[in-house]
């Protein structure tokens, strides 16, 4: 009996074709709520639990069902020939899919018994024995990793870090997974040569962790944030140019062991 | 293991240089070859048919000014202009002279064309009144048939108009024996001819025109011979002085003599190429395996270390420019449809061996770089994927997508090579095949494929069933019965079908009265004598001479057929929202959505049908008060409304090209109401139909022709191309347009599906982004797609170029099996590239 194929939750969106967010060609499904609230989140629709109507092109639309794993398998399914050409396979993201780990874990169960990879994107935002039970069927732990100063983590995204920073460590020694940090570089928050440098010396001291991604900051959601009827916190803030995502990364690369990539 | 060399070689400033001057001026039309084919016609009135054409082509060789283009080192031009073009006469001329005024003028594929031009042209097309194809295939045909095409059922045009082209010769015995070889082969079928054989005037008189033809040809390359020889002794340059007296020796050895190396090669390779398309006015005529016919000739003089991969890469270069020095002028409605000044010559490359080997090579990849480094239309290059296709090929391919150029086209051997062994050839045939044009495939220099033999609306039999065979107040159908009578979706559907077998029949009537005209009247015999068995055989490719024989007419529109059979289960059937009578209404007043003048004219003369049959008197004035007020017209509000809503209600329900079994499976079936019939017909030289599905770019001016359809679709706009989705319609993504199109029998469509796809770039940067297309690619063929060709640009760029052309002169785009530059592209069907959806990856 696949009783896990019946576990239900919450969703807001399955993106086909995703060829940024681990290996090959994926089918990302967003799971719908956050324990954080990021100034610059370009999906703020995937914050709150509740479903919500959200204005789209001028039409409300509603963000968010409740689906089983089986309903979201069938279409996870239907790219089965491109995940085996390139490798891809499922991501999940969100939202914290940590929030809903019953079913973030029959989801990744599902994907791996259709003989398919699996990736999250997650901060680690549960406690250890929540998230183990997932590593279990995961591949990939695309890990977010914002500040490393407790107080200015909390100023941005509503939560201080402790928990986040702590669990790589215990999934990274758990060995269970191939961990990859990720830092969105965000103007005025974290884009300082220093800020990024602590991050990544952190990251370096993980054992197993061979890979950083650097995710320049993008405006992309604010329209959403104005569907929402929401302000958009960061408005006018400037994109990060090319030449200074080089710089760290040139930076990065030069002063830890670790492969860096600009973008996912 | 793969033993060959992918190093990419740098272009050298001779390519920019010659690309620059081919560039430099708007084509123009030439008369030339339209005096000389009628002083030899007037000269040899009387004679076989057969004789009468080598003879004008002798004549034409012997008289045609030649020019060699600065730094070239392939030579053979067909006019003295860059990129101009010499009229076709035999075929037919009318449409010319009557659109001497406008030819410069117009929007798509516009020809400069001088006074002098002009009233020699007339002076020659005096002589061949009564005298063309075109005149001879139309006394062919059943009223019923020239009524369907005068109601927009389907166009023959292609070839009601000109030459036959669309093959791909045996270059590979060109090269290995030169036409002294050839010659050789007719002399001894000709020593064979017995006086009492039955077939001897025929057999003797073709293997004659093959002698006559085939000494024409070796007579044109000596001319080029000694050209290349005076301009060498005026030349004060060393260097090309000496590139000069090598050009001079290569046109007195080839194609007379089998080649001794590369450069040899690819000079007699040039000649073929150029002189088949002097012979008729045909288009796509394919190169077809070029990296394999010419890799014995690349791989001796490599290893003798006579040439460098930097020259090899050069010489092809070169020939890739020679390619775009070709050009055609069509009339103003064919130059729609094939926009961009495309000839359509497909170069194939990959794939396997007869055997059944991985064929790559060096060459193979040195082509995909020589369409970098010209980054022209021509050729139409193409690339065969099968499961054993080495990444690296595919991945330096995509690199070549990714620029824009809209090149290669990809196409999938384990689909392609079942399909042609269903159609009769064998194995090694099959695994030999290249593509013709835009998406046929045959077995080259064995096949008179016929394959663009015209496009076929499917949408038209669709209104014909609301219309009950009635177009524009004029009986143009059968009648199916009155659509609101039907009472279940099948008996619809029944109607439907009918309705395209009827026109179907009358398409096929069409193309074979086109072909008799050709065998009658202009039998091909240099294009014949390399093709088996023809020769043998004593037979020219249009009197049935090849070994294989196909007409391959095209359909187009599946996308809008199959939404539009959703709509009438759905919502009349099924949910019963909206009857068969209110959507007819719908479809009529287009949905409320206002007319345009052709609609405006298309209901006033169904007004004045309705008042003739009335037995009232009905003046031009009474028409154009009515397209007046239609115009003009206001409907009632409560109306208006009505049909707002069901055209939301149609909106609203799902598309093809979202991997919706449902739908897809329906347009699986409908496809089917065209290919299956098709099957079951013989064309005069022997060979069955096979149906294509693909529209090069007429779904653009056909679309225009068609009214509402129940998909939603307004009158008048594109229908959908190929087997791609509807424009826009596709919202969930590459993957799911790609899993709904290969849902598709391509199999039985075996003269070629076209999948359009329009990747947005930043779908396809770094090399995640090269990784993932080459795994679309392949899990799109593992599920048996047949083709698939890609736009990589974006919207912006696109609205942009159409605001400020000038800035976007060298803007490749792909339009259909081929590709051409943006700005020289008609407003529409730029609009159309546009509307196609763009995929782009992640939000």
């Amino acid at each position: 009996m696949k009783d896990y194929l019946n576990v239900s939750g919450r969703i807001f969106d399955i993106q086909r074709y995703s060829i940024h967010d681990g290996v090959g060609i994926r089918t990302i499904v967003f799971l719908k709520g956050c324990a954080l609230r990021c100034k610059w989140c370009c999906n703020p629709e995937s914050q709150e639990y509740e479903i919500q109507t959200m204005t789209v092109n001028g039409k409300p639309k509603v963000m968010g069902r409740d689906v089983t794993v089986r309903e979201v398998m069938e279409t996870v399914a239907r790219d089965m020939p491109y995940y085996g050409r390139s490798g891809g396979g499922l991501t999940l993201s969100g939202g914290e899919s940590l929030l809903q780990p019953e079913f973030a874990t029959a989801l990744l169960h599902g994907a791996k018994d259709m003989g398919i990879t699996t990736a999250m994107e997650s901060m680690g935002y549960a406690k250890f024995e929540v998230i183990k039970g997932v590593l279990a069927y995961l591949d990939t732990y695309l890990m977010d990793i914002k500040h490393m100063n407790a107080a200015k983590h909390k100023e941005f995204t509503g939560r201080e870090n402790t928990l986040m920073v702590e669990n790589a460590m215990k999934i990274a020694q758990s060995r269970m997974c191939e961990l990859i940090i990720r830092v969105p570089v965000i103007p005025g928050f974290n884009d300082t040569e220093e800020e990024i440098m602590q991050i990544a010396s952190y990251a370096d001291s993980l054992p197993g962790v061979e890979q950083i991604h650097l995710l320049p900051y993008h405006n992309y959601g604010e329209g959403k944030y104005e569907g929402l009827g929401r302000p958009y916190l960061l408005k006018d803030t400037p994109l990060p140019s090319q030449e200074k995502m080089n710089h760290l990364k040139d930076m990065v690369e030069k002063k830890t062991a670790l492969m860096c990539q600009i973008g996912g | 293991m793969n033993t060959y060399d992918a190093t990419p070689i740098e272009k050298t400033e001779r390519i920019a240089r010659l690309v620059a001057h081919l560039y430099a001026k708007m084509p123009e039309i030439e008369a030339a070859r339209a005096e000389l084919i009628t002083e030899s016609y007037k000269a040899t009135e009387g004679q076989p048919i057969m004789m009468r054409r080598a003879l004008a082509f002798a004549h034409i060789l012997e008289n045609i000014p030649i020019i060699i283009r600065p730094e070239e080192l392939v030579v053979g031009s067909s006019t003295i202009a860059p990129r101009g073009c010499q009229t076709y006469p035999e075929f037919s001329y009318e449409w010319l002279e009557a659109e001497f005024d406008t030819v410069e003028h117009r929007s798509a594929d516009p020809f400069y064309i001088s006074d002098d031009t002009k009233k020699r042209l007339k002076a020659a097309d005096s002589y061949w009144k009564g005298k063309t194809t075109s005149e001879l295939a139309t006394s062919y045909m059943a009223p019923e048939t020239l009524r369907a095409m005068e109601h927009n059922f389907f166009t023959p045009g292609n070839y009601f108009y000109n030459g036959v082209g669309h093959i791909t010769v045996q270059y590979d015995k060109v090269l290995r024996i030169g036409f002294e070889g050839i010659k050789q082969e007719a002399e001894a079928e000709l020593a064979d001819c017995h006086f009492g054989d039955e077939n001897y005037a025929a057999k003797n008189t073709f293997l004659r025109a093959v002698l006559i033809s085939c000494d024409a040809v070796i007579g044109y390359a000596e001319r080029y011979s000694r050209l290349a020889k005076e301009m060498a002794d005026k030349e004060r340059d060393a260097a090309r002085r000496q590139e000069l007296l090598t050009i001079s020796e290569n046109c007195g050895r080839v194609p007379r003599n089998g080649a001794d190396g590369f450069w040899e090669a690819c000079q007699s390779f040039w000649f073929v190429q150029q002189l088949l398309q002097l012979e008729s006015s045909g288009h796509s005529i394919s190169p077809g395996r070029f990296d394999q016919y010419m890799y014995p000739y690349y791989e001796k003089d490599i290893k003798s270390g006579r040439l460098t991969r930097e020259r090899a890469q050069e010489l092809l270069d070169c020939i890739w420019v020679k390619l775009n020095d070709l050009n055609k002028c069509r009339d103003a409605v064919s130059a729609e449809g094939f926009a961009g000044y495309s000839l359509f010559q497909n170069l194939i490359v990959g794939g396997q061996t007869t055997e059944g080997k991985d064929a790559t090579n060096d060459l193979s990849f040195m082509c995909i770089s020589a369409a970098r480094h010209v980054f022209l239309p021509q050729p139409s290059l193409s690339i065969r994927v099968w499961n054993r296709s080495p990444k690296a090929l595919l991945l330096y391919a995509a690199e070549l997508t990714r620029t824009g150029i809209g090149l290669p086209a990809y196409y999938n051997d384990e689909v392609i090579i079942p399909a042609l062994i269903n159609r009769g050839l064998t194995l090694e045939d099959a695994r030999d095949y290249n593509i013709i044009g835009c998406v046929e495939p045959q077995k080259s220099g064995k096949t008179e494929g016929w394959h663009d033999a015209a496009f076929f609306n499917m949408c038209r039999p669709l209104e014909m069933v609301f219309s009950n065979g009635y177009d524009a107040g004029k009986e143009a159908s059968i009648h199916t019965g009155n659509v609101e009578s039907f009472k279940t979706f099948d008996e619809f559907y029944d109607a439907y079908k009918k309705q395209m077998e009827y026109n179907i029949s009358l398409l096929v009537n069409a193309d074979n009265a086109i072909d008799m005209a050709h065998r009658i009247l202009c039998p091909l015999p240099f294009e014949s004598c390399m093709v088996d068995d023809c020769m043998k055989r004593g037979l020219s490719l249009q009197e049935g001479g090849a070994v294989y024989n196909f007409t391959g007419p095209q359909g187009f529109g599946i996308a809008n057929v199959a939404d539009s059979l959703y709509t009438v289960k759905k919502l009349v059937f099924e949910e019963k929202k909206v009857t068969l009578g209110e959507l007819k209404k719908a479809l009529e007043m287009n949905f409320g959505q206002g007319f345009d003048a052709i609609t405006a004219k298309e209901i006033a003369l169904q007004v004045a049908g309705a008042l003739k049959a009335q037995g009232k008197e009905v003046t031009g004035d009474v028409i154009a008060a009515t397209v007046q007020s239609v115009l003009t017209m206001e409907l009632p509000a409560a109306e208006k409304a009505r049909y707002e809503e069901i055209l939301a209600m149609i909106d609203a329900l799902p598309k093809f090209g979202n991997d919706i079994d449902e739908v897809d499976s329906l347009a699986r079936d409908a496809a089917y109401t065209y290919t299956r019939p098709l099957e079951t017909y013989r064309n005069p030289r022997g060979g069955i139909f096979q149906a294509g599905l693909y529209p090069v770019s007429a779904n653009v001016p056909l679309g225009a022709q068609t009214g509402a359809t129940p998909d939603g679709r307004l009158a008048h706009m594109p229908v959908a191309d190929g087997v791609s989705p509807s424009s826009g319609k596709d919202v969930n993504g590459p993957t799911a347009a790609c899993n709904s199109v290969a849902r598709l029998d391509h199999g039985i469509a075996s003269n070629g599906t076209l999948f359009n796809m329009k990747m947005h770039p930043t779908a396809m940067a770094g090399e995640k982004g090269l990784e993932s297309f080459v795994s679309l690619v392949c899990g799109y063929f593992d599920q048996k797609g047949m083709h698939m060709q890609f736009n990589v640009v974006d919207r912006q760029t696109l609205l942009d170029a159409q605001k400020h052309p000038e800035k976007y002169s060298g803007l490749v785009v792909r339009v259909a099996g081929y590709s051409a530059l943006f700005t020289t592209l008609s407003k529409s069907l730029q609009d159309d590239i546009i509307r196609r959806t763009e995929q782009a990856a992640d939000r």
